[in-house]
């Protein structure tokens, strides 16, 4: 028997945190939050450990293989970003352990979809040399222009691929 | 003491890391579906939520700069990519609706128990590995750039900082209105109770068994 879960909090409220949090990460580190750097840097560190050869050879992993490609401030963030979650879960009793799926989507079918969703994202970010975290969120805030075509890319790709993907989640 | 600061190290990536994650989880965007409805026009948070940290963000640095308390250019700008920019937030926007997550987005749901964000990841750790092996192919396409580089907003339409962050608040304000609207026209937001509900036991059939968006008596 769980304690009943707390409300997520009102957007504004939210917002303005996020905004405090990502001004106060200027602040001390003198750029921006970003996520899709570390799982690029995953990626660079598990095919040096795999295939050495071609990852050492590779045009893209080799300059992050001059040093452990872990050792950087963004695995540090995402660490903290992992512990920050699973706080925030904890205390308001929003954790719980499963697969989250449309009503109309099998558990099989969203992992597969998940699996691709994130094969698209990974690639897609390596492209753009950002995330929403990074580009989005981070870039628009210093009224890069970069943030913001980026954003028109996120939500004008987004909205037509909802109208084929509506039974995925509706 | 001068800011940025510019501590790139372990304590100052850690507790940036935390507090963005549990912002993040309160947002409410360690769910998918939560997420997702941004683009099915019935959960209006994401827009809400980013656009108002952007604009209390891009205030406060223009405020930490007008008052001589950081020096200008001071923080790092992105750069645009001729494609790369756009082409990149296309596929990040095509693979959010289909996998549920953005990668900040994903280390949360994870980190709130979500076992499908942990597939997402290992999907990006591949998408990674894919571009790195097609990088000697793309390379000239993916590293073009256009602009001088970390072209900001106000230098390109050469207007004050403070005119374009008052653009982008009337922008906010508009599309939170029509956001409200629309989510009170499609049953939205989803609430904390609606989004557990689908977490596990929300399979296709138990869906059907016990209905979704049931609303339970608050507490």
């Amino acid at each position: 028997m769980q304690a009943a879960p707390r409300p997520f909090w009102p957007p504004l409220i939210a917002g303005t945190a996020l905004g405090l949090v990502l001004l106060f990460t200027f602040l001390i580190s003198g750029h921006g939050l970003g996520a899709s750097g570390f799982f690029a840097r995953v990626g660079a560190w598990l095919s040096a450990l795999l295939l050495p050869d071609w990852a050492f050879a590779n045009g893209y992993f080799a300059p992050f293989l001059r040093s452990n490609p872990l050792d950087s401030w963004i695995s540090w963030e995402i660490v903290g970003v992992l512990f920050g979650g699973l706080a925030g879960a904890l205390a308001s009793g929003r954790f719980r352990t499963g697969i989250e799926q449309g009503p109309r989507t099998g558990r099989g079918a969203r992992l597969l979809w998940a699996l691709l969703g994130g094969l698209l994202v990974g690639f897609g970010a390596r492209l753009a040399q950002g995330c929403t975290s990074g580009l989005g969120l981070s870039g628009s805030a210093t009224l890069a222009v970069a943030g913001f075509v980026f954003l028109a890319g996120f939500f004008g790709a987004g909205f037509l691929a909802s109208m084929f993907a509506r039974r995925l989640w509706q | 003491m001068t800011l940025p600061l510019y501590d790139n190290g372990l304590l100052s990536g850690l507790l940036a890391g935390f507090l963005f994650g549990y912002v993040l989880e309160g947002a409410g965007f360690g769910s998918p579906r939560k997420l997702t409805g941004q683009f099915f026009l019935r959960d209006w948070s994401v827009f809400k939520i980013m656009f108002t940290a952007v604009i209390v963000a891009a205030s406060g640095l223009w405020l930490f700069e007008a008052a001589g308390w950081m020096p200008s250019r001071a923080v790092f700008v992105p750069s645009l990519l001729l494609y790369g920019t756009v082409l990149g937030g296309a596929l990040i926007g095509v693979g959010f609706v289909l996998g549920g997550y953005c990668p900040g987005t994903s280390a949360v749901g994870l980190a709130s128990g979500r076992l499908d964000a942990l597939v997402f990841i290992l999907g990006m750790i591949g998408g990674s590995i894919l571009f790195a092996a097609l990088f000697d192919d793309l390379r000239s396409l993916a590293l073009a750039t256009v602009g001088s580089p970390g072209l900001t907003l106000p230098q390109l339409l050469g207007v004050p900082t403070l005119a374009v962050i008052a653009g982008l608040a009337v922008i906010a304000i508009l599309g939170w209105k029509l956001g409200s609207a629309l989510e009170r026209k499609f049953g939205g937001p989803y609430t904390v109770e609606e989004v557990l509900e689908a977490v596990d036991g929300g399979d296709a059939d138990s869906a059907r068994r016990f209905g979704t968006g049931r609303i339970q008596p608050a507490e």
